[in-house]
């Protein structure tokens, strides 16, 4: 089991500015986990996130109806005890189709950042241990990529790659993958500025164990709070591509899509617009929530 | 010249500040209480964490708040008290009656703004001047810090002037007001000694010109000896030792001052052959769990078994000039002699 | 100065030159012939053969890119293939719409999230930060387009105060213009006002523990004054800085307010482009976003360093 060290050197705790520097607080795991605990928001926002990813999995379970089945009843219906959050524009059970919804949204958040760091983080490692030209290519690629804003990079990659929720999923997460690439190649470049990186280097470990061993964990920390918040930005991306038409295609239920639909029905059926747009707000303020409080929770220099 | 014996300017009476932290609160000022006279010199020396700077901050509002809390006694400036004044009138008192120069100048200037406009500020809100008034002031001002050719150099910014000069730049400000009382946190420390020497004599002339009380906090007691009346030690957010200079320097009675002196160079080179710098063993202790008796006890290698139990009081010492003050239950100079005698 | 200068635009040059690479490369994304893909729904073989022709596709890939970066140089973004227009003469068109939107909601998003965040900063553990703090949070977390739709939903549907769509040219009637554009001005600002807040607090709070700050202080300058003249002044440059980067963000943004709005923007433009398979547009209009994004980094960091009194004297 780790002792949390590598946490405290990475985010080098320290005194905030202006108090004095014998005010200072030693980062274990444990101390970490006491931190995290102590701001009600980020556990509120932890629950929130758990509750839903619950929700996805046992979809079929939770859910009242088929969310694809069509009640011509229902075209429209208003929230009756039946379809507590009413129906939509032929009569799908909105309810059943915002806990099914729940797959695409998470499921976008969770498969495209990981698709993110599995492509920035090596990238990064990279650039900020090779240094050179090697940094210069892959720094400058980095660049490019920023220069174009994350959801027009992202509308771009899904209308060439062809409108579906996995090239959705591909699209947003190779336009978030710059921002790991830089935010790991700045860490790295810290850390192994550190006297112990140096250490390590002078008594001859071969560079891939000196980053495996000693930087890579200490860069885990700030990875973390970036990929929980670029979640939530991968989520709001998903429900815009699919409120495009983009993402996830018809039939098949996604927050953003019935948002799509719910917009030409706005006189008629307000519940078709209030309840997916919700579930997109909780779903994103759970990440932003979380990963604030993580962030927090990791370097009480920065504290907010 | 020793302090004259009038009604105390500025009267500290059991000061205690702590800082909340998560894990749990910092005790950084323990009860401390002191006196200073119109027009004396007060050297407080210490390490950092000793609670020599957060206690004059602390008793201007100066410490941010939260974390930092007052958690106890009175500030007499002036026989009022200033820890029970509103934001509003313990404004006017800072910057007027009592003056700052801080550590580093090169950080505690605005480098938005010009020189003057810096100046000029303490000027229009405590003196009511107009603005072609202060801007003369100004200029009076860098004049009596010595900085040539003060006129053109108003308009420049802190980046233009060179360390030194930016610290002349901070006691022109401080002295802005005519203080009764000058504050100077660490004010020479962040400079090369070359520099540090023109600073403190600069300090000393303007003393003599204008007859303020300073108090001048720093780590180094060699900085102190040129420029004090009286010398008071700190350690862990409390007073050990405090005294005329020359009797603190020639008849130490707390170990941690013996353990500063025996740290400084021997620049005079009167004592026996060149002895080696001695450095204090130890760690200062944390300030979340302070140890019940003498802070200072767990480094002391004269410390009895009381000093682990039970803080001693500040009183005279015994046989020393009076006014010598000392909180230890051990008695230095008997000690010092046995062990000269084995 | 100059130098500055110089140097800024050695590091924008290869970056635009990278990301039009980037955006070119676009293109071996589609499924199947490319020459296919680009025409649509067309099936006619002489279209093909001249799109063919047009887009060099039967040359090698770099020979391709020297063709289409050649043309964007001179203005040539392609032609856009529904519209039967080209795509340079399109974006002229409609980025004035977009240029509208995006400076009112960044003068929404300055408007609220500076006050906000220099109140939090100085208000910093109390109640008026953890509002401050809890507005902004909302602002990050509510996606534009359905805060659009409520929007709609209460001021057009319910009240009946304001256009649910459509855009008036505010040479045709200001009062219009204003009418149709404070709901999408508002939504996009909402967004880039939350990050402007925690910028703008972020900054304040480095600056408020400075030691400058504290001889303000210490020099008996009222709280008011310290705020407003000591501490925003230095705060503001990392603030116009990263106000400039989220330019990009409001470009992102406006592309499902204008949706949303059906306002006829830059926005509207690509997600039509995408929708009917007008390729040429799209890259025309992704490209157009990279360069007015490097753009106004390079704007920025000349801003700041005007700022600067170090850099000006300099």
């Amino acid at each position: 089991m780790s002792t949390g060290t590598p946490i405290a050197e990475a985010t080098g705790l320290a005194a905030p500015a202006g108090t004095p520097a014998l005010i200072q607080e030693p980062g274990t795991l444990a101390a970490f986990w006491r931190r995290l605990r102590a701001r009600p928001s980020a556990v509120a926002g932890l629950i929130i996130v758990g509750l839903l990813i619950l929700m996805a999995v046992f979809a079929p379970w939770i859910a009242p109806y088929d969310p694809t089945a069509t009640d011509w009843g229902n075209v429209r219906g208003a929230p009756s005890l039946a379809h507590p959050f009413g129906g939509d524009e032929v009569g799908r059970d909105v309810l059943s189709r915002i806990i099914f919804g729940a797959r695409a949204s998470l499921g976008a958040g969770l498969v495209s950042v990981a698709l993110a760091v599995s492509l920035g983080l090596p990238l990064g490692l990279l650039a900020g241990y090779a240094g050179g030209w090697i940094d210069g290519a892959i720094s400058r690629l980095t660049d490019a990529l920023l220069a174009i804003p994350f959801l027009i990079l992202a509308i771009a990659l899904a209308a060439f790659l062809g409108p579906s929720l996995v090239n959705a999923m591909i699209a947003i997460g190779l336009s978030a993958t710059s921002t790991f690439i830089r935010l790991t190649r700045a860490q790295v470049r810290a850390v192994a500025a550190e006297e112990f990186v140096e250490a390590a280097r002078a008594m001859g470990n071969p560079p891939w164990r000196i980053a495996r061993v000693h930087i890579l964990p200490n860069i885990v920390p700030a990875i973390l709070v970036q990929a929980t918040l670029t979640i939530a930005a991968a989520i709001i991306a998903e429900a815009s591509l699919s409120f495009l038409g983009l993402g996830q295609q018809p039939p098949e239920p996604s927050w953003g899509a019935m948002l799509n639909t719910a917009k030409n029905f706005m006189d008629e059926a307000p519940w078709m617009a209030i309840w997916p747009g919700l579930s997109i707000f909780l779903a994103v303020l759970a990440f932003n929530l979380f990963g604030d409080g993580l962030r927090d929770a990791l370097d009480p220099r920065q504290r907010t | 010249m020793t302090a004259p014996m009038t009604k105390p300017l500025l009267d500290v009476r059991d000061l205690a500040v702590a800082f909340d932290t998560d894990g749990g609160a910092v005790h950084a000022v323990n009860g401390v209480s002191y006196t200073l006279h119109e027009g004396e010199t007060l050297g407080i020396v210490g390490e950092s964490g000793s609670g020599k700077s957060v206690h004059v901050l602390a008793m201007l509002g100066l410490i941010p708040r939260p974390p930092g809390r007052i958690t106890g006694g009175q500030v007499l400036f002036e026989g009022r008290d200033l820890l029970a004044l509103k934001e509003r009138e313990l404004r006017k008192v800072r910057g007027g009656a009592i003056g700052f120069v801080f550590q580093d100048p090169m950080s505690s200037l605005n480098p938005g703004m010009t020189v003057a406009a810096q100046i000029i500020e303490p000027l229009r809100i405590h003196l009511g001047l107009d603005a072609r008034a202060a801007r003369v002031r100004a200029k009076e001002l860098l004049d009596l810090v010595r900085i040539p050719n003060a006129g053109a150099r108003l308009d420049q910014y802190p980046h233009e002037f060179s360390g030194g000069q930016r610290q002349r730049v901070m006691i022109a400000i401080g002295l802005s007001c005519r203080p009764k009382l000058l504050i100077a946190d660490e004010a020479t420390t962040a400079l090369d000694v070359t520099v540090q020497a023109e600073i403190v004599g600069l300090v000393q002339e303007l003393k003599r010109e204008l007859g303020m009380a300073i108090i001048w906090i720093t780590h180094d007691l060699g900085v102190v000896a040129g420029i004090s009346d009286t010398v008071q030690v700190m350690y862990a957010g409390r007073i050990l030792e405090r005294g005329p200079v020359d009797d603190i320097f020639s008849d130490p009675r707390n170990a941690y001052t013996l353990g500063l002196l025996r740290s400084l160079p021997d620049l005079s080179g009167g004592r026996a052959g060149r002895r080696r710098l001695h450095q204090i063993e130890g760690a200062p202790p944390d300030m979340r769990h302070l140890p019940p008796g003498d802070p200072f006890a767990p480094r002391n290698a004269y410390a009895t078994p009381r000093c682990r139990t039970e803080m001693p009081p500040l009183a005279q010492a015994p046989g020393a000039a009076p006014g010598h003050l000392v909180a230890a239950w051990y008695d230095l100079p008997q000690l010092l002699s046995r062990e000269a005698a084995r | 100065m100059l130098r500055f200068l110089a140097r800024r635009l050695a590091l924008a040059i290869p970056t635009l030159i990278l990301a039009s690479m980037i955006i070119f490369a676009l293109q071996q994304l589609l499924p199947g012939d490319v020459a296919t893909a680009l025409t649509g729904e067309e099936r006619d073989p002489q279209v093909i053969a001249f799109i063919r022709e047009k887009y060099h596709l039967d040359e090698p890939l770099p020979v391709r890119y020297a063709y289409w970066a050649g043309g964007v140089l001179r203005g040539d973004l392609g032609e856009s293939i529904r519209l039967q227009k080209p795509v340079s003469e399109l974006i002229v068109e409609k980025l004035p719409v977009t240029l509208e939107l995006a400076c009112l909601a960044m003068l929404v998003a300055l408007a609220i999230g500076v006050p906000m965040g220099v109140l939090s900063a100085v208000k910093r553990g109390q109640a008026a930060d953890t509002i401050a703090n809890g507005i902004a949070l909302w602002g990050l977390s509510v996606p534009n387009f359905w805060l659009g739709i409520l929007l709609i939903l209460l001021f057009s549907v319910e009240l009946g105060w304001l256009p649910a769509s459509g855009y008036v040219s505010p040479f045709e009637s200001m009062s219009d213009n204003l009418a149709a554009m404070v709901m999408p001005a508002f939504v996009l600002g909402n967004a880039i006002a939350a990050v402007m807040m925690r910028h703008t607090r972020a900054a304040m709070l480095g600056v408020l523990g400075s030691d400058y700050v504290r001889t303000a202080r210490a020099k008996g300058v009222s709280p008011l004054r310290v705020t407003l003249r000591h501490a925003l002044p230095n705060a503001a440059i990392p603030i116009i800085t990263l106000g400039a980067l989220e330019f990009g963000q409001l470009l992102s943004g406006a592309v499902l307010t204008e949706q949303v709005f059906s306002v006829p923007g830059f926005g509207k433009l690509m997600v039509d482009a995408v929708f009917n398979r007008d390729f040429a547009t799209v890259q025309g209009v992704v490209i157009c976003t990279a360069a007015t994004y490097i753009a106004l980094n390079l704007a920025a960091d000349l801003l700041s360093a005007a700022v600067n009194p170090k850099l000006r004297r300099a």
